[in-house]
């Protein structure tokens, strides 16, 4: 078995390796038509993308390389239908028709397989290391934590997708991020991601594909990549990864839709093939010190406004420039604090746990296990939103729901939720979430609503305490 | 796709970094309205007060800028959701070009696909354009020879891939084109069947109802 390449005698990225293996056709200027070998449907876009297709009178090419299931606006109430949120019904009902048309594998609710579409590919083993995959939606850079070039597309390139099963693309630059040395206790994949973003930018991975490496990296586990790659498009880059190692390879193991026997054998052999050569070059280098960072949660409107929970919220007249002024300003506004003040002791209304960035069994592990027999603060409203039907299953066969009932969490079903609040479960103007989810942006959980990006571990916290809290401390 | 040759019009300054894609149209709108309708909820977040007046202090709001089909925005315009959904309320809002210090990656692919044309400028640029959103003042906007004439005379030139531009001259999408290279698409796909046959749900693995 040869492993697909082109003649090159170059070092070479993980993202070079696993690009030029697709490229179906140079089109000059440094745009490829690109295969893409795994597409997820979800119930907003892929909908529509499934209706578009059929009002140009096309059909889809390989339907047996597409999944599809609804997660964005169905309802997470327990006891839900397709219809228990109403303007998602027509979503709904219009994703399993389409799909049933098309020929197209689809993950019903209350099915084994049903969840948030990134929480899905990977535990099914439906995305494996060296594919490419892509779905209407930007966090799916998160199934890069595999090894595989995954990116999210709007409804035109989710169209031509499933009419070629490729795509027109410019590649993108390559930026390295080494996580150096090993994180503290306390501190997880979300704080890691959120204190990069801090430091570059939220537009710093604009036109690049990252790939994450270094000590703290190859120390997590697969779901614990998946949440950091999650948040690459927060950094502003479609695409984040990892190089796949025997945690891939042992997480694809046994998966129903991974290969099996000798296929899963041959397969595992090519994913070992694909890591960075010794001496590849990345267009930009970055290098954090793992071990420096802090829990690390957002104040302000943009995933870069985030800080350590024990330092003080920053002040516009600090800012590096006029535009960066003003930002802050309406950021602090929206948000109701006050420069220099301290993020701990803040306190919160709602706190949700759930989400493509965390809502997995390991991230709901993580949240019960600090619970300790306390109690949700009086006056907070919180939620945990398991991220699929088999996350669920699993949890409760754990007990985890019993812990979260027990300490006054509502223990919800699958789906987006509040991360992307297109099913009627939104924050109240004013209410300050703490959120596990990736998006703080004005509106983004409701109109008026104040997220605050945090970590299981902190949003565990916050709900127990009141407020936002070090969750070392608590 | 309606082709892209000359804009003209009034340019808006919209001087503020980081619009992400929600603030440019909220996901409810998009699950409830034909894309058409979704002029007046472009920019939600900062057009209307909460309690659902116009705030004049918002650029579009204002009598110079509410037609304006050019806007000036700041860094990382675009950023955050995939949703083609904020292309389509700009056109609906009538802004067929965004100029910005940077973009989003996937708005910037969705502009090309709806014949909205993105223009990059670096930041000095940008700065001098905003300051050119003057009342009254006509821009032209010109994709033939790549330059924009600034209501205050001024002109800019600007950088585009010759792929995309060719294709918003023609009013093209992606599709028809690439549907042409199906033997090619063929080709490598039955290769692959054979380099990584696991790739294939019908060859190598065996998805059992679980």
């Amino acid at each position: 078995m040869t492993a697909p390449s082109t003649p090159t005698a170059a070092a070479r990225t993980l993202f070079d390796k696993v690009w030029d293996a697709h490229v179906v056709q140079s089109l000059g200027d440094g745009w490829d038509l690109l295969h893409i070998d795994r597409h997820l449907l979800h119930d907003l876009s892929g909908t529509a993308g499934l209706r578009d297709l059929a009002e140009r009178n096309l059909s889809v090419r390989n339907p047996e390389l597409a999944f599809a299931t609804p997660d964005h606006a169905v309802s997470s109430a327990p006891g839900r239908t397709g219809e228990t949120f109403a303007g998602g019904a027509r979503l709904y009902h219009g994703l399993k028709l389409l799909t049933r048309r098309a020929g197209i594998r689809l993950f019903d609710l209350g099915q084994p397989g049903q969840g948030i579409v990134h929480v899905m590919g990977p535990e099914l083993g439906i995305v494996q290391p060296g594919m490419t995959l892509i779905c209407g939606d930007s966090h799916t850079c998160t199934n890069g934590a595999l090894g595989a070039i995954a990116f999210g597309v709007g409804s035109s390139e989710l169209t031509h997708a499933l009419a070629s099963q490729t795509l027109v693309l410019r590649r993108p630059h390559t930026l390295r991020v080494r996580f150096d040395g090993r994180t503290r206790e306390g501190v997880g994949a979300k704080d890691l991601a959120l204190a990069l973003i801090a430091r570059l930018g939220a537009s710093a991975g604009t036109g690049f594909a990252v790939e994450y490496a270094g000590e703290a990296v190859s120390a997590m586990e697969v779901e614990q990549r998946m949440t950091l790659c999650n948040l690459s498009i927060e950094l502003g880059a479609r695409i984040g990864m990892v190089a796949p190692d025997d945690k891939t390879v042992a997480y694809l193991l046994g998966r129903p839709h991974a290969p099996h026997g000798a296929a899963f054998a041959a397969a595992a052999a090519h994913w070992r093939t694909l890591a960075g050569d010794t001496g590849a070059v990345y267009a930009r280098e970055e290098r954090i010190d793992a071990a420096a960072v802090e829990p690390t949660l957002t104040w302000g409107t943009s995933p870069e406004h985030a800080m350590a929970v024990n330092a003080r919220i920053p002040d516009p007249a600090d800012a590096a420039n006029a535009a960066q002024q003003q930002a802050w300003q309406a950021a602090l506004d929206y948000m109701g604090l006050a420069p220099n003040a301290r993020l701990e002791g803040t306190r919160v209304d709602r706190v949700f746990i759930g989400s493509c960035a965390n809502s997995r069994l390991s991230d709901l592990r993580e949240a019960a296990a600090l619970i300790r027999g306390r109690r949700v603060a009086q006056h907070v409203r919180a939620w945990i939103v398991p991220g699929s039907e088999n996350v669920k299953r699993a949890a409760q066969d754990e007990r985890l729901d019993d812990v979260f009932r027990a300490a006054g969490f509502e223990w919800r079903e699958p789906g987006c939720s509040m991360c992307v609040a297109a099913n009627g479960e939104q924050a109240a103007p004013g209410e300050r979430v703490v959120s596990t989810s990736n998006r703080n942006f004005v509106g983004r959980q409701g109109p008026g609503a104040r997220t605050h990006l945090a970590s299981p571990a902190s949003a565990v916290a916050a709900a127990l305490a009141g407020a936002i809290t070090d969750p070392r401390s608590f | 796709m309606q082709p892209f040759t000359v804009l003209n019009g009034a340019a808006a300054a919209l001087p503020i970094d980081n619009v992400d894609t929600d603030v440019i149209i909220r996901i409810e709108r998009l699950t409830s309205l034909a894309r058409d309708d979704l002029g007046p909820w472009a920019f939600e977040a900062l057009r209307y007060r909460p309690d659902g007046g116009e705030d004049p202090a918002f650029v579009l709001n204002q009598p110079p800028w509410r037609e304006a089909p050019i806007l000036v925005a700041g860094r990382n315009f675009g950023c955050g959701s995939s949703r083609e959904g904020a292309v389509w309320a700009l056109l609906a809002r009538g802004i067929r070009c965004v100029i910005a210090e940077s973009f989003g990656d996937i708005f910037h692919a969705n502009c090309f696909q709806n014949g909205v044309l993105p223009i990059r400028l670096a930041p000095e640029h940008i700065a001098h354009a905003q300051a050119a959103c003057t009342a009254g003042a006509q821009w032209t906007v010109d994709l033939r020879s790549q330059r924009i004439t600034l209501g205050d005379g001024g002109t800019l030139r600007f950088d585009i891939d010759p792929l995309r531009r060719e294709a918003l001259l023609e009013g093209l999408d992606d599709i028809g084109r690439t549907l042409r290279l199906g033997d090619a698409i063929a080709a490598w796909q039955a290769r692959d069947r054979t380099n990584r046959p696991w790739i294939w749900p019908d060859t190598a693995t065996a998805p059992t109802p679980i």
